[in-house]
């Protein structure tokens, strides 16, 4: 992961995380970005879980591109609040969007579309605070969004690049699709035998990814189907130190900067989060003569 | 504690799954509107089917308690796993006849603000954003806010829209605008139900919750309550919905307080 991060998201890049909405957000990735002291980064994104705002709290977010940033299960950003309400630690520019535009301004760039004209934000403000939405008589110019680099965490992988992802998927295809490069993280790293077995699952192209990350319990707290449960108590923890800049500082000590590696942080994981109880789909038949 | 006691929230969870009709598509949302889903599926409406806008369809309520739509158990036993923009496309067609949103502050027109308090370029309060609330308030054929009822929260006009309801209440501002459903048709609160004329308008006292009185509405709502004909007390939620919400929520994480 540090080196992953290292070459291929660089100070001031503009990033896609949290594709999926709640689950399966690249938290590793984007402790790693915090670890590694990542400047004027450009957020992009749907929903998205406390990821954005502990990234806005260390300081490494010049810009937010999504659609609402707080803590799903516990409300409030307090560190979007700051850095939004006084600029602390440092002020941050915020592009709205709806869930609805964000994924069409993604498709815009998969597509190399000038823009994509939809209907939804008319009647709304959100465009006011947006160059990338334009409001014209009857419909709204969405205006592409592109990634330089789209960080995933997926159930499992090979080597190759080839990832299989499911459960729902929120906006994972459209950000990948635009973005210059993807990251992937996963739980298992697999033979591409076990990917090229079921081509409809691979996700992406491979020659989108730069980089396979075998990173288990990469989406903690975060949940990932058939793998981890949603940890609502670390979201409630951590809304309750984030509240002022010092609990804040406390929580990103004792949850990031202190730990040197995912292995390290899921040695203080409750286990009973890993799922344990399985349920697989029926196997499809791609035979060909 | 016996059954017929229950929270506030218990109140407006029973309040808003009496707004789903049985056979509706249902675009559903964070917190509360989850656990109205699961009520209205299991009590009066068992063919009603929820959308969720990650990318998921539902026919019934997650078998586990759920803290965000993505958790493990709303995807197992799921109708579609898919992707957002598919989601979006049925709701854009007119397919999704309900919605739910979540609001920080409501106006009498129904406008929904969940973005700004005070100045955009340097808020008092930066609240979290549309997410997919300015999505369901524009596409779905209906919707419902829930929202604690302060006089702070309850505004004659919003600074910020992020999610429009009925405009500025004058006859026809949806479609003169272009906004594909139908609007606001209810605010459920803390202490009361709201209800929007069917052309729109100004939300209009509906009910009130027991234990509550249209003083304490009045002054706890930003602007003059207009109080419908037949407006009378919220009915309290029945044994039946109390046991589907206990069963969906067991240590009163959404809906705990005091009963």
């Amino acid at each position: 992961m540090r080196e992953a991060i290292a070459r291929f998201a660089p100070d001031g890049a503009t990033i896609a995380l949290g594709t999926c909405l709640e689950p399966a957000i690249p938290f590793a990735a984007g402790h790693e970005l915090i670890r590694q002291g990542r400047r004027d980064l450009t957020l992009v994104g749907p929903i998205s879980d406390a990821l954005f705002d502990q990234l806005i709290g260390a300081g490494c977010v010049e810009r937010v591109v999504a659609a609402w940033v707080g803590n799903v299960s516990e409300g409030l950003g307090h560190a979007y609040r700051r850095a939004a309400e006084k600029g602390e630690p440092r002020p941050i520019e915020i592009h709205d969007h709806s869930n609805f535009s964000i994924a069409l301004a993604l498709w815009a760039a998969a597509w190399n579309a000038p823009f994509i004209p939809t209907r939804t934000l008319l009647g709304s403000d959100v465009p006011r605070g947006n160059p990338g939405l334009q409001t014209e008589q009857g419909w709204v110019r969405v205006l592409p969004v592109k990634p330089d680099v789209t960080i995933l965490h997926v159930q499992r992988a090979d080597a190759g690049g080839r990832a299989h992802a499911w459960g729902p998927l929120g906006i994972t295809e459209e950000a990948g699709l635009a973005a210059e490069r993807v990251i992937l993280s996963c739980e298992e790293l697999v033979d591409a035998e076990v990917t090229l077995s079921d081509p409809n699952r691979i996700l992406l192209p491979d020659a989108k990814v730069a980089a396979v990350v075998h990173e288990p319990g990469g989406s903690h707290p975060a949940p990932l189907q058939g793998y981890w449960r949603r940890d609502h108590a670390a979201h409630r923890e951590y809304a309750g130190r984030s509240r002022t800049a010092e609990g804040f500082a406390g929580w990103l000590r004792e949850w990031v900067l202190d730990v040197p590696d995912r292995q390290a942080y899921l040695a203080r994981v409750d286990p009973a989060l890993r799922i344990s109880r399985h349920r697989y789909s029926a196997q499809v038949d791609y035979g060909d003569e | 504690m016996a059954m017929s006691e229950y929270t506030p929230p218990e109140l407006m969870v029973a309040a808003a799954a009496r707004e789903i009709a049985d056979g509706e598509l249902v675009f559903v949302g964070m917190r509360l509107p989850v656990l109205a889903y699961g009520v209205a599926s299991a009590t009066h409406a068992p063919h009603a089917r929820a959308l969720f806008e990650l990318g998921l369809m539902r026919d019934r309520p997650a078998e586990a308690f759920l803290g965000t739509m993505g958790d493990p158990p709303n995807v197992a036993g799921a109708l579609w796993a898919t992707r957002m923009s598919n989601v979006m496309a049925l709701m854009a067609q007119g397919m999704a006849d309900l919605g739910f949103i979540g609001g920080a502050e409501v106006d009498r027109h129904g406008n929904l603000n969940t973005s700004y308090i005070g100045d955009r370029q340097r808020p008092d309060v930066k609240l979290p954003g549309s997410g997919g609330g300015a999505d369901i308030a524009i596409l779905s054929r209906r919707w419902v806010t829930l929202m604690n009822h302060e006089r702070r929260r309850l505004v004659e006009r919003v600074s910020y829209v992020t999610s429009p309801g009925h405009g500025d209440g004058s006859a026809g501002w949806r479609q003169r605008h272009g906004l594909l459903g139908g609007g606001p048709t209810a605010i459920v609160t803390t202490l009361a139900v709201f209800r929007f004329p069917p052309a729109g308008g100004e939300a209009e006292l509906a009910s009130v919750h027991p234990g509550h009185t249209v003083e304490e509405v009045r002054a706890e709502t930003g602007w003059e309550v207009k109080v419908a004909a037949g407006c009378g007390e919220t009915a309290p939620p029945t044994e039946a919905e109390l046991e589907q919400i206990r069963r969906l929520d067991p240590d009163g994480f959404w809906t705990g307080g005091k009963r």
